[in-house]
């Protein structure tokens, strides 16, 4: 298993992946602690071999659906009711582009 | 019956006492909510108290008993709920600043199935951001203190219910399990804690962390009580998807056996040597002892790849974390933080999370993109996948000799309150002897088996069954249970200090 090379490792990057938008100070504190954390787990490659079945699920699942029939479900009340804004009975959200997009 | 009596009553006996009218279930919700003002100011286990939520619930308990209803197994018991299950109309946060002032507008399977059998919820309890922590002390409102110590932490991430349970201030509690959030705070505050089968409880409503993983479960004072709870949650629920078909076990019969003769018991090898304090090694090969005193086989067994399931699940339950955990973006509920009035969606999203969430949330989060993203899947989430097939099988093979495997639940007693919060791996490596078993999707449960030479604080000894039945932890369980209160002469609980008031 490979190593993960701190040069190669860009932090930056992961943090717009998963949209959240640290300080400066946060990504310093950070870097280190998260290097540690992932030399840690680079032992499995140690047992991990080609020919071990990787483990998904605990127990062997099938899709679970059920009959297309109408069943209560939340009021559109109640659907709205956590949202942080709301406009005429749906979710209002800031705009989706940008300037240079 | 006086207050103090009521509140270390047990769930068995609250239920008989209110379904024979001996006592309100009134008058036993308003002696735990009268408690819950005198210590939980220094206890800190809930975020919120529903006062009058619960005191309305009670009465209703006692109504439906004068008009001649049948009342349900937990009548009248006080509740207390881990902050990670929607309650309807109730404050569930989740321990986060993200979802500090959502009020779900439903409730979990878990809250219908408790009101169904007349308990009694008192209020939600402190927890590790989303359930992510060893101590409670990830969550953004302030650590829960261990009632045998204030100054040290109740485990977690399900600090707050076992807390709760170990200063009376409610009966028994729901708490959440990924990775031992469970197991390993009923081990540091004297209480038994179990984690059923994944799948045998319904999810519906839990704010989910590591889907694959993650199962509510019962903390308790004792045994029977657990067996009681446990009996009232589990069940299949068209709801959860990954919900597992109806068991027909009694639970509470396996808890009534007092015989362990038949009981064979393995213990873990690798759970002895690096890590695990002396102290918390000699309680537990004391506990050997009085196994084969009672008459049962007790022989060591091997799970070879045990060590490995530390850094496996700090792969797998982070990338599941990173998946879940997107769906606070600011947009449908919970917290949202515009950095400037024409932010876009995505840096109104960024901001948000930037603020809502604390650092070892952020830090996994960051971890589970990783261990996903192009170029590295095959090498880490795909790996991690991989020893979760050894750790299974390793557990496979020892059953085929014993019917229960047996090592301490903690490798520590309770640490000190600040002790590891800036070391992510030293807090992780609390969970060493948890996270196999939750890998492996076994039932398991952790018993007071008792107090460290070393600081006088509580120990616990996991218990782990096959998949499905739990009932063996329970027949296991209670054997021992009771010789043991023989020698201490009454429950573990019983020797916890007096907690010094603080009021709320």
């Amino acid at each position: 298993m490979s190593q993960v090379n701190s040069e190669q490792f860009d932090l930056a990057h992961l943090a717009k992946l998963a949209r959240i938008d640290f300080s400066q100070e946060e990504l310093d504190t950070l870097r280190p602690q998260l290097l540690a954390i992932l030399e840690y787990v680079a032992r499995i490659g140690e047992v991990a071999t080609p020919d071990v079945e990787p483990m998904s699920h605990v127990f062997k699942l099938e899709n679970v659906v059920r009959s297309d029939e109408v069943t209560p479900g939340l009021s559109p009340e109640d659907a709205l009711s956590g949202a942080p804004e709301q406009r005429a009975g749906r979710f209002a959200v800031p705009r989706i582009l940008g300037e240079e997009e | 019956m006086s207050n103090q009596q009521l509140l270390t009553a047990s769930a068995a006996e609250i239920a008989d006492l209110v379904t024979t009218g001996k006592v309100t279930a009134a008058e036993v919700v308003t002696a735990h909510l009268a408690h819950i003002d005198q210590v939980d100011g220094a206890v800190r286990a809930f975020l919120d108290v529903d006062a009058e939520g619960a005191l309305r619930a009670a009465r209703n308990v006692d109504s439906k008993r004068e008009s001649g209803e049948k009342l349900g197994s937990l009548a009248g018991v006080p509740v207390a709920l881990k902050d990670v299950v929607a309650q309807k109309g109730r404050p569930t946060t989740c321990g986060s600043r993200i979802l500090e002032n959502w009020h779900p507008p439903y409730d979990a399977t878990v809250v219908t199935k408790l009101q169904d059998a007349d308990a009694v919820i008192v209020g939600k309890t402190n927890m590790d951001e989303f359930a992510m922590g060893s101590s409670t002390e990830n969550s953004a409102f302030g650590p829960t203190h261990n009632p045998w110590d204030l100054t040290r932490v109740p485990g977690g991430s399900s600090g707050g219910s076992a807390a709760a349970v170990a200063s009376n201030e409610a009966t028994v509690a729901i708490g959440s399990d990924t990775g031992g959030s469970v197991r390993q705070p009923a081990a540091l505050t004297g209480i038994v804690g179990v984690k059923p089968t994944y799948g045998t409880v319904s999810r519906y409503g839990l704010v989910a962390f590591a889907s694959s993983l993650d199962q509510i479960g019962p903390f308790a004072r004792n045994v029977k009580d657990a067996a009681l709870l446990h009996s009232v949650i589990a069940g299949h629920d068209p709801r959860d998807g990954t919900s597992a078909p109806d068991s027909k076990k009694d639970l509470i019969a396996a808890a009534n056996n007092s015989d362990l003769r038949s009981v064979r018991f393995g213990v873990v090898r690798e759970m002895r040597g690096e890590g695990f304090a002396p102290a918390v090694l000699d309680e537990f090969d004391r506990v050997q002892e009085l196994l084969k005193s009672l008459g049962a086989d007790v022989q060591d067994i091997s799970l070879p790849h045990a060590s490995y399931g530390t850094p496996a699940y700090y792969l797998i339950a982070p990338s599941e974390a990173s998946s879940n955990l997107a769906r606070f973006d600011a947009m449908r509920y919970g917290l949202r933080v515009s950095p400037n009035p024409d932010a876009t969606v995505e840096e109104v999203m960024s901001a948000t999370r930037e603020a809502g969430f604390g650092s070892e949330v952020k830090r996994r989060i960051v971890i589970g993109t990783f261990a996903l993203s192009t170029g590295y899947y095959d090498a880490f989430y795909a790996q991690a996948q991989k020893v979760r097939t050894l750790i299974a099988r390793d557990y496979h093979d020892a059953f085929s000799a014993v019917d229960v495997i047996i090592s301490p639940t903690s490798p520590t007693t309770a640490f000190k309150l600040g002790e590891r919060v800036n070391d992510p791996l030293a807090m992780y490596a609390a969970d060493l002897a948890t996270l196999p078993v939750s890998l492996a999707g076994l039932p398991a449960m952790s018993l007071p088996i008792g107090l460290s030479q070393e600081d006088g604080l509580p120990i616990g000894m996991q218990l782990v069954a096959p998949a499905f039945k739990d009932e063996l932890l329970y027949s296991a369980a209670a054997p021992v249970e009771a010789a043991l209160e023989k020698q201490w002469g009454g429950p573990l609980i019983t020797k916890r200090p007096p907690i010094l008031s603080g009021s709320r």
